[in-house]
């Protein structure tokens, strides 16, 4: 504590109080100044490569092709006349909601099955459990491509066996928007099963005894005592999983990539073809603007929510 | 008279206790049944991947018997793979871009949280909620406008463009996680820390950083995660196998035309795969309880 940092208070705090006052706001002042200078990596960061492209994203979604003219809102009208994008709408809408919608009932039961067992042996269970979700997706997601190979694969050998015919998983628009659901189901179930396991732990137990104590079942416990204590940490991982999953590019792009006969694109994946791979940039800027208001809209309840969270647990 | 309704009265008790113990242990023995086929259910792609990989490529392409379990168990992918000079490439950049990735982000966002949780300036509060906003920005909306920037700065089929890109995704939940852990300080301790003379550096280094570890592991965590498995930057930005990482390098290479050496592909999957999985297994622990006090502390 030798060094030059050491003059500000433990000297001059027990002077003059004048003297004192005027140091005291030089310091706040400081405190101030330091605290800038130690967030602006950050704020540079966030500035550059988030608020910046995303305000560039507005610009180019409004200009042509090969982006010499500007063009308004041409690029939207132009998107949502077109039959593919309306299904890109519907198919992004139906597999963000069908899937998070799963993710939160399996990773609800997961969690009651956990809480149900003795404390020290979740720990395995809950690391087998969270497996699905540690391998990095694009990784598993080639995995499950395999088993959904429509020739020798590991599924239609599994029906075979019971004498059922080959299904073309990935070849047919439905069963493929099935398969694309199933994949994100697997991976996301873990995330919400230990942000439930952890909000089931912090409900008291007293609260439970005193149902109990009034007569009620097992059933009016979940409604009435479990439910209402978590429902604002359901409400926040079910609207941020929907940001995630309406955003999702990985498993549709590797699974299908977008087949067949665009019936699994999504808004990622439709947003790739059209502005990376055909190299239409606006166009593809425009198509992934589609997402802002639906984004915006559940990341505007997830912050209330959290903010409400922090209170409670403040209170 | 008072006597047998007494036995009576502590037999029903018995009989209750009994019940009640026994339906205990029907809902523990159910709940061990369910998760087991949770669990089969989760681990079938792992374990789909590794019996692949043990498979030659004549096995796989005689198409007899069950594919669900190999026969001649052979190593001879991984060692293809291994001494497969592009997979070297891309495991080597995947760990320089993961590397660099994590030291950057967690020296912006531990700066970044020491002052948002200690020295309020001016629009520190918008600041904090700004960074969480960020964090619900996903990758796929940006991805177009960051194709144009990227090409600017003429780092496009470049790696280093995703050390600047990958902050971007792991920098703010890292903020996040470490205001709250920063915040839970009582702030005596550098009070204390002041009076002594020490310098915020100093009380960062000293005080904050030893006291919130578990926090800092559980940031790190994250941020490895993200840059090692992120899929959509590497696929839009890299095109030569000599700049690409593992998640696009495994797809592009291995995949040639309508070839697919499915074993070749399941062996990388599962190599690739291993730093993540080795990391769970150690720090779980940690990740899980920095996750969880993300989303209800804030």
């Amino acid at each position: 504590m030798a060094d030059g940092t050491s003059v500000p208070i433990g000297v001059m705090a027990p002077g003059r109080p004048t003297a004192g006052r005027s140091n005291m706001r030089r310091f706040a002042q400081r405190r101030s100044t330091t605290g800038f200078l130690l967030a602006l990596p950050l704020i540079l960061l966030v500035a550059g490569f988030v608020i910046y492209p995303a305000f560039y994203a507005i610009y180019l979604s409004m200009l042509n092709k090969k982006m010499t003219a500007f063009v308004g809102l041409g690029n939207f009208e132009f998107l949502l006349k077109r039959h593919t994008f309306q299904l890109v709408i519907f198919q992004s809408c139906l597999y963000a909601i069908t899937s998070v919608v799963l993710k939160v009932l399996i990773g609800f039961i997961l969690a009651h099955l956990m809480h149900n067992i003795p404390g020290k042996n979740q720990r395995i269970w809950r690391g087998l459990l969270l497996v699905p979700w540690v391998i990095p997706l694009a990784l598993s997601t080639l995995t499950w491509w395999w088993m959904f190979d429509p020739s020798y694969s590991a599924f239609n050998w599994v029906l075979n066996q019971f004498g059922f015919a080959n299904v073309p998983w990935l070849g047919v628009g439905w069963t493929a928007r099935f398969c694309t659901i199933v994949v994100n189901v697997w991976y996301g179930t873990p995330f919400f099963m230990i942000m439930y396991l952890a909000a089931l732990k912090s409900v008291p137990e007293q609260l439970y005894e005193a149902a109990a104590i009034d007569g009620a079942g097992a059933i009016q416990k979940l409604f009435f005592v479990t439910l209402p204590m978590m429902r604002n940490i359901i409400s926040i991982t079910l609207l941020y999983s929907l940001i995630v999953t309406f955003a999702e590019f990985d498993i549709v792009r590797i699974l299908t990539a977008g087949g067949p006969q665009d019936m699994t694109h999504v808004f990622a994946t439709y947003a790739f073809q059209v502005g990376i791979q055909s190299g239409d940039i606006p166009l593809g800027a425009s198509d992934s603007l589609f997402m802002l208001p639906i984004l915006a809209f559940a990341a505007f309840f997830v912050l209330r929510g959290v903010t409400k969270r922090t209170k409670e647990i403040a209170a | 008279m008072s006597a047998t309704t007494a036995d009576r009265r502590i037999a029903v008790a018995a009989a209750r206790k009994h019940s009640l113990h026994r339906s205990r242990m029907w809902a523990l023995w159910g709940s061990y049944a369910a998760l087991t086929v949770f669990v089969i259910m989760f681990l079938v792609p792992p374990f789909y991947t590794l019996m692949t990989s043990l498979k030659s490529s004549a096995e796989i392409s005689a198409q007899v018997g069950s594919p669900w379990l190999v026969r001649h168990p052979t190593l001879e992918n991984f060692w293809y793979l291994i001494t497969y000079p592009n997979f070297q490439r891309y495991y080597l950049n995947s760990i320089i871009v993961t590397v660099l990735t994590v030291v950057v982000s967690m020296v912006i966002s531990v700066l970044a949280a020491f002052s948002l949780s200690r020295m309020g300036f001016w629009g520190s509060q918008m600041l904090s909620t700004g960074v969480f906003l960020t964090y619900l920005v996903p990758p796929s909306l940006l991805f177009i406008p960051l194709f144009q920037i990227v090409g600017k700065l003429g780092l496009i089929n470049n790696f280093w463009c995703l050390v600047i890109l990958y902050p971007t995704l792991a920098v703010p939940f890292c903020t996040w996680i470490m205001i709250g852990y920063f915040s839970s300080i009582p702030r005596e301790l550098d009070e204390a820390a002041l009076i002594d003379g020490a310098g915020y550096l100093q009380m960062l280094w000293k005080i904050f950083i030893p006291v919130a570890m578990p926090g800092i592991i559980a940031a790190t965590i994250f941020a490895f995660t993200v840059a090692w498995g992120a899929f959509l930057y590497p696929l839009a930005y890299l095109y030569t196998s000599n700049q690409m990482v593992l998640t696009v390098g495994i797809i592009s290479d291995l995949i040639r035309g309508d070839v697919f050496q499915w074993g070749k592909i399941m062996a990388a999957c599962l190599l690739a795969s291993l730093p993540p999985i080795i990391i769970y297994a150690f720090l779980m622990d940690y990740y899980v309880a920095g996750l969880t006090a993300g989303a209800t502390k804030g």
